[in-house]
């Protein structure tokens, strides 16, 4: 299992440069640049902004001197913040997406796993059917009709919750865009979890275990959803990943200081270092929560460890 | 309905189960009715789809239902009937009382607990013993069903055994609790002979220990000669007879248990063709006398041109291990094999599981990349070949594999299957053509050319494993490798395909390696035979000098393992009407 991780973290340090390097020369190729704007500058302040930034060099230098800073953890100075880092600006956005991608994807595996055993313990039947429905509304509706829906309801009309804004996450300011973020991945997750159940439901080790004695729901939470989960297992990886780093629109609906906007203002902004930031972010977590998903799998399903507990077979 | 007697401790009566299937029901088991004596073991014999298996499910309550549901009789069990407990009532019996050994050791065990685990669960479950004990008791058990090292081996996975192994840890379970009945559902069909031949004797040795009755389903009638007091045939979900095992085997009443007999290859004659139940039992349940067709000696095949030359062949397989993945030892799984098949001829290549026996076939096809060596077929340098001209070369060489369930597409029919081939191997034939050849093929295996737009799921194992056959023929082969090609299927079936295979060969002129565990199929369809153990081929001579004068100590302990209860006299064909 160490051999696993140290070679997967060693594995690592290359795929990220890849990343960094892509990403610097593909936003290099967009037309514009970080500072045009409707009115035109004068070229003495154009060529101070290009000096402070460094922009005024060679491609190749820059990339350099961006590899150097990185290396040494300063992820460089925002274009479009003036008076801040890409390393503050993440550090203030990551907390809140990971606080609420934390609970969203708790949330939606419990929710998850639980709708779809009841599912596949009704199979066509007409709890299965509900549960079937509600999953295919909750993929197929967007977030955006979702969150104002919620909003009316919840915090408009019966008042129970704020409307939006974050105050420091309190509790209550956590709900609604928590439910909002989770909903397609309950459903894509219950889904996950009836198919595959029903599949090991008709293997012979369940047979076994109904020979045995052992009762239905011991059959099922038991002997069953432990290998049913694996599916799950490789699929919370990504799923991980994109609720923790944060959603826009979320963020925008509900007002939250996350990470998501990021993503587009930056773009958008062609503020080279924050997307640079925000990608090795996103590559790191990738990277993390793959590794942990492998982990979880191999003690989950003994069958992918290379061992020599039993000896010598035969 | 009487309930038990004294003397028996389970009576199954009138018991009939109905499947659904569609908008039909389907009988899977009609009136059947018969006693398990206390401490006596009593075979079921029949074919697959008889109802062998759903009548032992029924027993314990486990019929899928639906689709299936119980649509009569009684099952009497301690002056209960089982058919109308509770669930809950009968969970208390289920693995304490009655328990059940199952076919499939591999697929039969969770995957994802511990073996010992899964054994201390019954004991905590039933005896409510604590963890301490219950692990205490496992370990005793694993000794006791002859399992070597049980502190390792319970803390190990199923996957880390044998099947061997595997089938002991499914009997260990059954038996942890003491049970009165022991149901065994094929517990040897998925095994190698000499692991056949281990865990029958260990069944014996238990059930005179325990004095529990068991009840031992099979399709295989010599498997239970030493083993079963009585035996019950069915045939088609009815009981068709039911005697005493020696009665059986001296004088079947019956002509499908005649059949059953007759058609598994014994080793002391070889005749021509296999007799099937077919030859014995008309289509429509009347008796018929068989042609016995005299044996006659083999024909010298080695006369004939050499089609096939291996020459020191080796494929081993790296194990890797550390950091960076570095190679530090290999399974040799062929090690070194040299030998020649000539034109016409079947070479049979006997060994026990992961004696390297389908890695060999496989790289001879150059389906697996050979470490060294070289195979040569018609002159030709297999290993040598373009990919290009390796796919031209495959039309000359198929293969049939094991699994006739796993190894056809399940979402293409069995004429997409068939044209497949001919679609790669001759491109220019319009779409008529390969229709009219899938047809004529499906008539070649014997099967109902109308169902070329079906499914590979709507047909039974035998008629699949036809199937397959029809496909490697499809590009007209000169050789073909049949890698445990009958291994999958019940006795009457296997005679059935044997049969075909012969006559393939006879028609073609085709040369076949034919790879099984089983010696004695392998005696009755090879020229020659090598045996194979640990990579190298350690035996190889003409079928029968291998049988009746074994140079090598493994091969006679492969001849030792083979099921002894072939009859001593074999049906005359005299025939009396059907009992039941």
């Amino acid at each position: 299992m160490v051999e696993l991780v140290v070679k997967r973290l060693l594995w690592g340090i290359p795929v990220l440069w890849l990343i960094l390097t892509l990403t610097f020369f593909l936003l290099r190729l967009a037309p514009g640049g970080p500072f045009d704007q409707d009115r035109e500058l004068s070229p003495a302040v154009e060529q101070l902004i290009a000096e402070k930034y460094q922009l005024d060099q060679s491609l190749p230098v820059q990339y350099a001197q961006y590899l150097k800073r990185v290396v040494s953890g300063d992820l460089g100075p925002s274009f479009q913040y003036a008076d801040l880092t890409v390393n503050q600006l993440i550090g203030l956005g990551l907390p809140v997406s990971l606080q609420i991608g934390f609970w969203a994807l708790l949330l939606a595996l419990l929710l998850g796993v639980a709708l779809g055993a009841v599912a596949a313990l009704y199979a066509n039947r007409w709890p299965d059917t509900v549960a079937m429905l509600t999953a295919v509304i909750g993929i197929s509706t967007p977030n955006f009709v979702i969150a104002p829906l919620l909003i009316l309801w919840l915090a408009v009309h019966w008042q129970w919750l704020p409307v939006g804004g974050w105050s420091g996450g309190e509790w209550r300011h956590l709900v609604l865009p928590v439910v909002t973020l989770s909903l397609p991945y309950i459903a894509a997750i219950a889904r996950l979890v009836r198919g595959s159940l029903l599949e090991i439901l008709s293997q012979p080790f369940i047979r076994t275990a109904q020979a045995k004695g052992v009762a239905p729901s011991r059959v099922l939470l038991y002997h069953a959803l432990r290998p049913a989960l694996l599916p799950v297992i490789s699929y919370l990886g990504p799923a991980a990943v994109g609720l923790m780093t944060g959603s826009v629109v979320i963020e925008q609906i509900f007002g939250i200081p996350g990470m998501g906007r990021f993503f587009v203002q930056g773009a958008l902004n062609r503020d080279y270092t924050l997307v640079l930031g925000v990608v090795l972010v996103v590559g790191v977590m990738m990277l993390l929560f793959n590794l942990l998903v492998d982990v979880l799998y191999r003690w989950v399903d003994p069958r992918t460890v290379p061992t020599d507990a039993a000896g010598a077979r035969g | 309905m009487s309930q038990t007697d004294s003397n028996s401790l389970l009576r199954i009566a009138d018991l009939t189960v109905r499947f659904r299937s569609g908008h039909a029901d389907m009988t899977a088991v009609s009136q059947l009715s018969f006693d398990i004596p206390k401490g006596q073991t009593v075979g079921l014999v029949g074919e697959s789809g008889s109802g062998k298996s759903v009548t032992a499910l029924s027993i314990l309550g486990l019929i899928p239902q639906p689709p299936g549901h119980i649509a009569g009789g009684q099952i009497w069990f301690q002056d209960q009937d089982l058919l109308a407990l509770p669930e809950k009532a009968l969970r208390r019996i289920r693995g304490n009382d009655i328990a059940m050994v199952f076919q499939e050791p591999m697929t039969s065990l969770n995957p994802v607990f511990r073996v010992g685990y899964q054994i201390a669960e019954v004991l905590r479950l039933h005896l409510k013993l604590n963890k301490k004990q219950a692990w205490q008791r496992t370990l005793e058990l694993l000794d006791w069903v002859g399992i070597p090292e049980p502190q390792r081996r319970a803390r190990a996975y199923p996957h880390e055994l044998s099947g061997g192994q595997k089938q002991r840890v499914m009997i260990a379970m059954a038996i942890a609790c003491e049970p009165q009945l022991l149901i065994c559902d094929e517990p040897t069909t998925a095994l190698d002979v000499t692991i056949q031949q281990q865990v029958l004797e260990l069944l014996q040795n238990l059930q005179r220990e325990l004095a529990m009755s068991m009840l031992f389903i099979t399709h295989d009638l010599a498997v239970i000669a030493d083993l079963a007091d009585e035996v019950v045939v069915m045939y088609r979900s009815e009981k068709v007879e039911q005697a005493a095992t020696a009665d059986i085997f001296r004088q079947a009443q019956h002509p499908y248990s005649q059949g059953l007999l007759a058609c598994r290859p014994k080793l002391h004659d070889n005749p021509k063709r296999l007799l099937t139940v077919a030859d014995f039992l008309g289509p429509d349940g009347q008796a018929k006398q068989p042609v016995i067709e005299a044996a006659a000696p083999k024909p010298d095949k080695t006369q004939q041109g050499v089609l096939l030359e291996v020459r020191d062949l080796k494929t081993h397989f790296p194990l890797k291990s550390g950091l960076f993945g570095r190679v530090n030892d290999h399974v040799k799984a062929v090690d070194g094999v040299s030998f020649q098949v000539h034109k016409g001829e079947t070479l049979g290549l006997v060994g026990e599981s992961g004696c390297g026996k389908t890695t060999l076939g496989r790289t001879i096809l150059n389906l697996q990349a050979p470490t060294a060596g070289q195979v040569h077929f018609d002159g030709i340098d297999v290993f040598a070949q373009n990919p290009k001209q390796m796919r031209q070369l495959r039309s000359r060489m198929q293969i049939i594999f094991q699994d006739p369930y796993a190894s056809l597409n399940p979402r293409m029919t069995i004429g997409q299957a068939l044209m497949e081939p001919l679609r790669i191997h001759r491109p220019d034939d319009c779409q008529a053509l390969r229709q009219e050849r899938a047809v004529s093929l499906l008539e070649q295996v014997e099967l109902n050319p109308d169902h070329l737009s079906r499914f590979p799921h709507e047909f039974s194992g035998g008629q699949r494993q036809r199937i397959s056959i029809a496909r490697a023929l499809a590009v007209d082969p000169e050789f073909i490798v049949c890698d445990e090609s009958v291994s999958a299927l019940d006795v009457s079936v296997q005679a059935q395909v044997l049969n075909l295979l012969l006559d393939l060969q006879e028609q073609r002129q085709l040369t076949y390696i034919f790879i099984s565990h089983d010696l004695s199929v392998v005696n009755f369809i090879a020229d020659r035979v090598g045996v194979m153990n640990q990579g190298r081929i350690v035996e190889l001579n003409t079928a029968k000098a291998i049988y009746h004068n074994p140079q090598n100590a493994y091969t006679q302990k492969l001849l030792d393992a083979i099921p002894k209860g072939e009859p001593k006299i074999r049906p005359k064909g005299q025939t009396t009407g059907i009992i039941t």
